[in-house]
């Protein structure tokens, strides 16, 4: 549905986009990752004709954006990073005239009742855009890439502004969509793209670091191998302890809390020591009062994607 | 184009600046009205629509300084890029909302000739044609500067600095013959005195109905479009 191949974009000297290609079949959901000013809203940008590339191509169901723009566009339903709301207009009037913007062969008004129920905006329908919250102005940006049910959604961080419960909402309904639409979404939050995404692309620095399904992904970056536990007892003996199991690489104690103390134990990739290490400190008598995955955020991600795995991982998530 | 060309008219009036508009121009023309037809007991109204054009200079900034800025500034223009219409549609959209307000400022003229066709004494007539000359000649002059005014406002996103410049180069265009009147070489001379908006406009008003005018007007307003259509394409590329 969406094909991508070496699209750039630069500014100046500055590359913001730099030779990225990835495709995007039919009912797929795919993720951008990246901290921002990766390049997402810029790839996002292209994709849907709001800016040109400066070398590369991409195709929206098989049709070049430069090439026939209009054609390419009616396929595209984009929520870009600020929704683009005219803020004197109501609900409304508004969702009218992207309806009429997108000259859109659909029923008038049943199909823009249909995506106010989805996106949950009936009960603002007639109120003046500017005095919704912002939660309220993102749904409605939402719903107007939903106008004409385009093929292709491009949303580009869709959940920034919403409150938790919202945000679930979004999420659920972005799912729901993904079955019958093919979707990109942006997020800088790990755990968004994870939850939503069936394939994830990471970005940074305009580049693609890492392209792959959720599973794999997640897998590889989150993996059993680092641990973090929080032990009690004399720390200089639990660290020697520890590093007395198999596989074990490193132990590093990183805080100290109510008398215990936390570390970060990394292990050989694919190797399980939680047993072992429950044993040998069992053996000891010191207490494991927590034991968890260590979550990589995204500094470390980048940092691991881009320098390898023998660059280790930055302390920043552990320090929280 | 649909779409955007109603927008822009309901913008007009949800926002003061249609009404502040239409409010101006129709008190500036009910004075000149009342001093140079009313007062004189003429059924000459060419007073009026010479004098139309010098108010015209500071209020068709006010009426085009939002339209393409407002969407850059608010990012708007996202969703109109990203939507299946041609960067033209969306110019000639905006164009014809403003239009369509000039339009009903005009108007406002015939009601004039009206009421002195009503008060006129049998022999000393209103001469329709002239008056329609007039009208004519005064909505092609108030389309060239709105297209003026678009461009402009394609520029910048900020509302008063398109104000500004589109406050500038309409007084520079009409003014092109006095700046013209000021260089000694005669084939300059004409070449600015008959790019000047003022003196073609001038033509109007004496009753004279000339073909080039209209069709100076014309021409400038689509090339004025053009640039802005270009101004939009560009911005893509940058």
């Amino acid at each position: 549905m969406i094909e991508v191949s070496e699209l750039s974009k630069h500014y100046g000297d500055k590359k913001a986009v730099d030779g990225i290609s990835f495709t995007a079949n039919d009912g797929e959901i795919l993720g951008f990752l990246g901290p921002n000013g990766a390049g997402k809203s810029t790839t996002m940008n292209m994709l849907t004709g709001y800016i040109s590339s400066t070398s590369g191509k991409a195709l929206i169901d098989g049709v070049d954006i430069l090439e026939e723009p209009i054609k390419a566009k009616k396929n595209i339903g984009y929520l870009p990073e600020l929704p683009p709301l005219y803020m004197d207009m109501t609900v409304k009037e508004y969702l009218n005239f992207i309806y009429d913007l997108k000259k859109c062969k659909l029923p008038r008004v049943s199909h823009l009742k249909d995506i106010c129920g989805l996106v949950k905006i009936d009960h603002v329908y007639d109120r003046v855009i500017k005095n919704l919250s912002k939660g309220y102005k993102q749904r409605v940006g939402l719903a107007q890439a939903l106008v004409g049910n385009p093929p292709v959604l491009i949303l580009d961080e869709p959940t920034v502004g919403l409150d938790p419960k919202q945000i679930i909402e979004i999420r659920t309904l972005i799912k729901k969509l993904g079955k019958n639409h093919t979707v990109i979404l942006s997020s800088h939050i790990l755990s968004e793209v994870q939850a939503v995404c069936d394939k994830i692309i990471v970005i940074n620095e305009g580049k693609i670091v890492a392209d792959d399904t959720e599973t794999a992904l997640s897998d590889k970056l989150t993996g059993a191998h680092i641990l973090t536990a929080l032990i009690e007892g004399d720390p200089e003996r639990i660290a020697r302890e520890v590093l007395a199991v198999e596989g074990v690489e490193l132990c590093k104690q990183i805080n100290e809390r109510d008398g215990a103390y936390e570390f970060r134990i990394e292990s050989e990739e694919g190797t399980d020591i939680r047993r072992e290490l429950f044993r040998a400190m069992a053996a000891i008598d010191c207490p494991i009062l927590e034991l968890k995955n260590a979550e990589m955020s995204l500094e470390d991600i980048f940092l691991k994607l881009t320098m390898g795995d023998a660059a280790g991982v930055s302390d920043k998530k552990e320090e929280k | 184009m649909g779409a955007i060309f109603r927008r822009e008219v309901l913008s007009y009036f949800t926002s003061p600046i249609g009404y502040i508009f239409l409010a101006a121009f129709y008190a500036f023309s009910a004075v000149f009205f009342t001093n140079s037809s009313l007062m004189n007991g003429s059924t000459e109204m060419t007073g009026m629509f010479g004098q139309l054009m010098i108010i015209l200079v500071v209020l068709i900034p006010i009426l085009t300084m939002r339209t393409m800025s407002e969407d850059k500034k608010t990012k708007t223009d996202q969703c109109l890029l990203t939507a299946p219409v041609s960067l033209g549609g969306i110019v000639a959209g905006k164009f014809l909302a403003a239009l369509l307000v000039f339009t009903c400022a005009v108007a406002v003229t015939v009601v004039y000739a009206i009421i002195i066709a009503g008060f006129a004494k049998t022999g000393a007539g209103v001469d329709w044609l002239v008056i329609i000359g007039n009208v004519v000649g005064l909505e092609l002059f108030g389309a060239s500067f709105i297209a003026v005014g678009i461009f402009c406002s394609s520029l910048t996103e900020n509302q008063v600095v398109a104000a500004v410049i589109s406050f500038i180069s309409i007084l520079a265009l009409s003014m092109l013959s006095i700046v013209g009147g000021l260089i000694s070489w005669e084939p300059a001379q004409e070449l600015l005195a008959s790019l000047s908006f003022y003196e073609r406009y001038s033509g109007f008003t004496y009753g004279m109905f000339d073909l080039s005018n209209v069709l100076f007007f014309i021409s400038a307003s689509v090339i004025f479009l053009f640039f802005t259509v270009r101004v939009l394409e560009k911005r893509r590329w940058s």
